[in-house]
């Protein structure tokens, strides 16, 4: 008779098994997804940068090789136009030299318009020995001097080595600027915060080449990993003699060069 | 940014030999000039104060609170040509709450923060306490409420409490001298640091700042008081302005020692960089280098003050003579912070070339801002002291009463 009607007792324990089964079976699909999200989160951001692109795994590097650039200036041309730098003579993410080493030792350096239309074929009165081309950018310091001076860390070093301006935070005191001792930045005319050569992070990040590289009709110009076995900037590293732009400044570059003069500077 | 371009654009025909592309546009111009002077006044009046309470010269009272007024005037001033020179100014904030601990240019907010708050404010408070009280007892009105106001309502001139005071402002000197140290010699370091720029990269920077300072700071102080002590229709004291010439004298055969140090020292070493600057010393820089900071501003006052000291001469003449040469100081002071500040730009950091300066009249970075800034702080410092006046009898008469 008693066991036809369950008492109260056994409902109760009942609805408690069936809420702890209920409990435990939620937990089980939960748990996992907060475990991965948390994960997630601590690597934030590795993975807002760009689709599964994680910055830690790379480090980047450019080699120039003075032998093949030929001074047409594709490449501010391409950089002006992929980083919406103004037009005027006055602004430069990067820009290529022209050398002139004359018989009587004197040196001719010009960079007319960043050679963003190349050079004009002007010959100098003296016998011209040696010329050559130097395409300058940022060199993305390891040490970059612009970092430290930044008052607000404004411009900051990404783990995979490249140096940015946030220009949210920028105040546009340009103190950076004075610090930099390769020329490569300038402040934008427009935005009033500082502006360089961001290596087209918006591009690498992405899995493409920098804009200069692209447009680049030599291959003066190689981009790629500073450390892994496969980069063709391994390879140009190996193959070549290489020296960076003042070395004494300890700096430590990541844009190397080979074959310059020492006139370059 | 339009004019921007048509300010640049005639530059590029002025460059000589070769400059980096961006280097056409000179960043730091005017108004970075400006402050170097300025904050130099302020470091140099403030040592000149501390003299009195820290040595005892008492020669030099006369001039003791006026030189911590003539500092608060000027550091008032300091940071606007900084904040008006900055591409956002409404984002200066960030270097108080998110600064970078490793940049020198961050500490400036620490820096002055701490040099306003807990050493001049604090020193002119204690010093001015008891004036205040007595002043504020026998006022009505405004000046009453003004002076209750400054002294924080406190009411308290016990013997024992103005005992205090004394200790006070002379335990505030103590720290307040290694702070003008620091306020200034810091301001050096901005320059000094910077390994990029070999005109600037000097670990002497900091010291030649600091010297150029205090001499800067003795002159402002003497012509001030010799342009205020007449118009009060006093006497100036003798012996106060021949303490105060012998200790420009002093401080400027230092400044010039160190800053002939440097020079032999550059040329002795002669790295990669002595030709552009030599370049750039017998050209750009001639008039203003040789012609202005070192021998107007530098030579002949040191000869003029040392003929005032070894030769007999009436007094008039004496006062004439420290007169001109505190104001030709001023003039070489504020040409040394155009040599440093401006000099460090016209060469390029190629070394392989020469650029221009042309500063503008309007406009934000032009000469009408900067020379109003440079009026500001005697405006400051009139209402100073028409608030706190710093003369000894206005001190005596309330000790009298």
């Amino acid at each position: 008779m008693n066991r036809a009607i369950p008492s109260v007792t056994d409902k109760s324990q009942q609805r408690r098994s069936f809420l702890k089964t209920l409990a435990l079976s939620f937990a089980a699909l939960i748990i996992p997804g907060i475990v991965v999200a948390r994960d997630k989160l601590d690597n934030i951001k590795d993975w807002v940068v760009g689709d599964g692109y994680r910055p830690a795994d790379h480090r980047w590097g450019m080699g120039l090789d003075i032998s093949k650039c030929i001074g047409c200036g594709r490449c501010v041309d391409a950089c002006k136009k992929e980083n919406n730098v103004p037009l005027e003579p006055f602004f430069f993410r990067t820009w290529v030299e022209r050398y002139r080493i004359l018989s009587k030792g004197e040196t001719l350096i010009d960079s007319p318009g960043g050679a963003i239309d190349s050079f004009r074929a002007d010959a100098p009165e003296d016998t011209v020995l040696r010329s050559f081309f130097v395409p300058k950018l940022c060199n993305q310091c390891e040490h970059a001097p612009c970092v430290q001076v930044c008052p607000v860390g404004a411009t900051f070093s990404t783990p995979d080595g490249v140096v940015l301006v946030d220009a949210e935070h920028c105040v546009g005191c340009r103190y950076c600027i004075q610090a930099c001792p390769y020329g490569a930045r300038f402040l934008h005319p427009e935005t009033r915060t500082a502006e360089k050569c961001t290596f087209c992070y918006h591009r690498v990040t992405k899995g493409l080449a920098p804009a200069c590289v692209e447009a680049c009709p030599t291959q003066a110009r190689v981009f790629g990993e500073v450390e892994k076995k496969a980069s063709p900037l391994v390879r140009f590293l190996r193959m070549n003699k290489i020296a960076v732009l003042k070395p004494f400044l300890n700096t430590k570059p990541q844009v190397y060069y080979t074959g310059f003069d020492m006139e370059v500077r | 940014m339009e004019e921007l371009i048509q300010h640049l654009a005639p530059l590029l025909k002025e460059v000589v030999g070769y400059i980096y592309p961006n280097e056409i546009e000179l960043h730091w111009g005017l108004l970075v000039v400006v402050y170097p002077y300025v904050t130099g006044l302020v470091a140099g009046a403030f040592i000149l104060a501390s003299l009195v309470k820290v040595f005892n010269v008492t020669e030099l009272q006369p001039t003791y609170r006026m030189s911590l007024l003539t500092a608060l005037a000027f550091l008032l001033v300091a940071p606007l040509p900084l904040l008006a020179h900055l591409g956002h100014p409404e984002k200066s904030f960030e270097i108080f709450f998110t600064p970078n601990t490793r940049s020198a240019m961050a500490m400036f907010g620490f820096v002055y923060a701490w040099y306003l708050m807990a050493v001049l404010l604090l020193e002119i408070w204690f010093c001015y306490r008891k004036d205040l009280i007595q002043w504020a007892k026998q006022e009505t009105g405004l000046r009453k409420f003004i002076h209750r106001t400054m002294s924080l309502f406190s009411s308290d001139v016990s013997e024992r409490a103005l005992r205090f005071d004394r200790k006070a402002v002379k335990a505030v000197t103590l720290i307040g001298i290694p702070s003008a140290f620091l306020l200034h010699g810091y301001v050096g370091f901005i320059f000094g640091s910077i390994k990029a720029n070999p005109w600037w990269s000097s670990v002497l920077m900091p010291i030649v700042f600091l010297f150029s300072a205090i001499v800067s700071g003795i002159a402002l102080v003497l012509l001030i008081y010799m342009i205020a002590t007449p118009l009060r229709g006093k006497e100036m004291d003798m012996a106060c302005l021949n303490k105060l010439a012998s200790y420009l004298f002093y401080v400027m055969i230092i400044d010039f020692s160190l800053e002939i140090l440097d020079f032999v020292h550059r040329v002795y070493e002669s790295e990669e960089s002595i030709e552009i600057l030599a370049a750039l010393v017998t050209g750009k820089l001639f008039i203003s280098l040789i012609v202005v900071q070192l021998l107007l501003g530098m030579l002949v006052p040191l000869g003029a003050i040392a003929m005032a000291k070894l030769l007999q001469m009436p007094n008039d003449l004496k006062k004439m003579i420290y007169f001109v040469a505190a104001l030709l100081v001023q003039v070489g002071i504020f040409s040394t912070r155009w040599n440093v500040v401006v000099g460090g730009q016209l060469f390029s950091k190629s070394f392989s070339g020469l650029t221009v300066y042309k500063t503008t009249f309007l406009g934000l970075e032009g000469l009408l801002v900067s020379m109003g800034l440079l009026v500001m702080p005697f405006l400051i410092l009139y209402v100073l002291f028409a608030l706190l006046p710093p003369w000894e009898e206005s001190k005596a008469s309330l000790e009298g009463s």
